[in-house]
């Protein structure tokens, strides 16, 4: 399923993205301006900026749900919609998207049955992914039996299920509580290390953003842009240790600063709340 | 790891507490559910006989319930007026319409649900005709397919069906979470995988609350298209001759045997709805 691109050519390449959408006849909005950005093999990149500032529009044109209004996608060296027949692409949205008639485990072989895998194969890759995510004892649980968060996981293990070279995460964890957030944190970083997957992660969370990637892209808003890329050069594994070394804080600070120069909007309380440092310290003693 | 997921077989704070218990006691509940409603129709029932005894209220305006229970007894089966034949034949046509109402409203909503031009088309006509009180057709049919023939009731009862099936189907098909069109177009699925998948089990239970309305409208349909004439061993027949006969008492039981017929009707859809969508009922909490 990866057809592999050569080692230094990235996994999607994105130049010159622009996207309007029209509103009738009367307004055009400018979603996306001159996109440009490479992501390479196994890294681990997230889109970080206020609401509105075009993300997850930016996420679904990668993942070819959208088509750009100019400019090229290039996903393992193909078209964004040559990438999407191949199934190069896993996705999680910020709901859980998953079907009530089926258990956590029919759950999980969904993408396995479209892509015709045999039934042995079906059942060893679905375990396989629901051990990984530590749901191996709800296998035959309905996910409205489950916590937000398990729910969440199931999707996690579902998108993994067929081995997509590119995670595509939408505010996956957007809906969850903070404790629960920093958790799956830590075990979305423990599946990437173990299956050196390629993710795109939307969130409008900075401590988010700083702890689980190895580069944030921050975007503004109207049109959207991308203002800054910061290198995250923590040391991994990263732990809840992590979050509370100053270099951490140094970068959550180089985050907010620069959505702050892009013209974040401050409505978003969430991105540019001054006590989110405060607030991560408190937490990070709980945790 | 294992002593983590140990840990999350006990009540956790990631663990759905309480949540899709389908323990025993089901039995034990229900009957403490309807218990109250029991014990007000007992009452009720009860209060109807000693307020008519003590009143001495004339038995044409409303028999008292031991008058009907005797009618219903000494007119079972025999005689001029045959409650369980007559029963049975309007069940019968109930049915007929009922499938036939059923068919057709389903046939209408898969091609509504599949086709946009279809459902321009086919939507605002439906509307339009829901509006019409469908029963004034009853005389037309009985003329068309003939007074004698079971199948002008059973049309009657399938005009009146067709609605309520074509609407909630086609809604069940078409409202799907939109997450859900995403993540199945990531999958690059065929509309028709995306049909099996996801609408078809999306509008199951919207089929099934139909269904239940469909099963009264169709007995309804067929009483009131007998009414307008038709073989005498009918229930709409029975209840305009035993009426126009003064024979109240006899009237009321055919009342009796049409609600009970009702009654049996929608459990039987209740029932099958629990074996075929367990997960449905389940969600709701009464499963």
């Amino acid at each position: 399923m990866i057809t592999g691109p050569t080692p230094q050519s990235p996994v999607v390449r994105l130049a010159g993205v622009d996207k309007t959408f029209a509103r009738g006849d009367r307004a055009v909005t400018k979603a996306l301006e001159g996109i440009d950005l490479e992501i390479g093999r196994g890294e681990f990149v997230s889109l970080i900026g206020p609401s509105g500032c075009g993300k997850s529009t930016l996420l679904r044109i990668v993942g070819d749900l959208i088509a750009p209004s100019s400019g090229t996608v290039t996903v393992n060296g193909k078209t964004a919609e040559r990438a999407r027949r191949d199934r190069d692409y896993g996705m999680v949205f910020q709901a859980p998207v998953l079907f009530d008639w089926r258990t956590v485990e029919d759950n999980v072989k969904l993408p396995l049955e479209i892509l015709g895998q045999d039934a042995a194969t079906r059942t060893k890759r679905a375990r396989e992914m629901l051990d990984l995510v530590e749901l191996g004892d709800f296998l035959k649980h309905h996910p409205y039996q489950l916590s937000g968060g398990m729910q969440q996981r199931v999707a996690i293990a579902r998108a993994l299920a067929f081995q997509p070279s590119i995670l595509l995460m939408d505010e996956p964890f957007g809906a969850l509580d903070e404790m629960t957030r920093e958790r799956m944190n830590g075990e979305v970083l423990r599946i990437w290390e173990q299956t050196g997957t390629t993710i795109l992660f939307v969130t409008h969370s900075i401590p988010e953003a700083v702890f689980l990637s190895s580069r944030v892209v921050v975007m503004s808003a109207r049109p959207g842009r991308i203002t800054n890329v910061v290198d995250i050069d923590l040391p991994r594994p990263r732990t809840e240790d992590t979050r509370e070394t100053p270099r951490y804080f140094e970068l959550v600070t180089a985050v907010r600063e620069s959505l702050r120069r892009g013209g974040g909007s401050l409505d978003d309380a969430g991105t540019v709340d001054p006590a989110t440092v405060e607030r991560t310290i408190a937490e990070g003693a709980v945790g | 790891m294992s002593a983590e997921s140990a840990i999350r077989l006990s009540p956790g704070p990631d663990d759905p507490v309480g949540r899709g218990r389908r323990s025993g006691g089901g039995a034990i509940r229900s009957a403490r559910e309807y218990l109250p409603a029991a014990v007000v129709f007992v009452v009720a029932v009860v209060g109807w006989e000693v307020l008519f005894t003590v009143l001495n209220l004339e038995s044409f305006l409303l028999p008292k319930p031991s008058v009907i229970l005797a009618a219903l007894q000494a007119n079972w089966s025999g005689g001029r007026f045959p409650l369980l034949p007559s029963a049975i034949a309007t069940l019968q046509e109930a049915l007929l319409g009922l499938a036939i109402g059923t068919f057709g409203g389903v046939a209408v909503a898969f091609a509504s649900a599949s086709w946009l031009t279809a459902r321009g088309i086919l939507l605002p006509l439906a509307v339009a005709a829901n509006a019409v009180p469908i029963i004034a057709f009853a005389p037309l049919l009985n003329n068309w397919f003939g007074a004698l023939n079971p199948l002008s009731k059973a049309l009657m009862a399938a005009v009146l069906v067709f609605f309520p099936v074509m609407a909630n189907v086609t809604r069940g098909l078409v409202q799907v979470e939109p997450g859900a069109l995403e993540l199945m177009r990531s999958y690059a699925s065929s509309d028709w995988t995306i049909l099996r998948k996801v609408r078809i089990p999306n509008a199951l239970p919207y089929f099934f609350t139909a269904l239940k309305i469909a099963t009264t409208l169709s007995l309804i349909g067929a009483i009131v298209g007998e009414y307008f004439g038709g073989a005498n061993s009918v229930l709409g027949r029975l209840i305009v001759n035993s009426a126009s006969a003064l024979k109240f008492d006899i009237t009321w039981a055919a009342i009796l045997f049409g609600a009970a017929t009702g009654i049996a009707f929608y459990l039987v859809v209740s029932l099958a709805e629990r074996l075929v969508i367990p997960w449905a009922a389940a969600q709701r909490g009464d499963g």
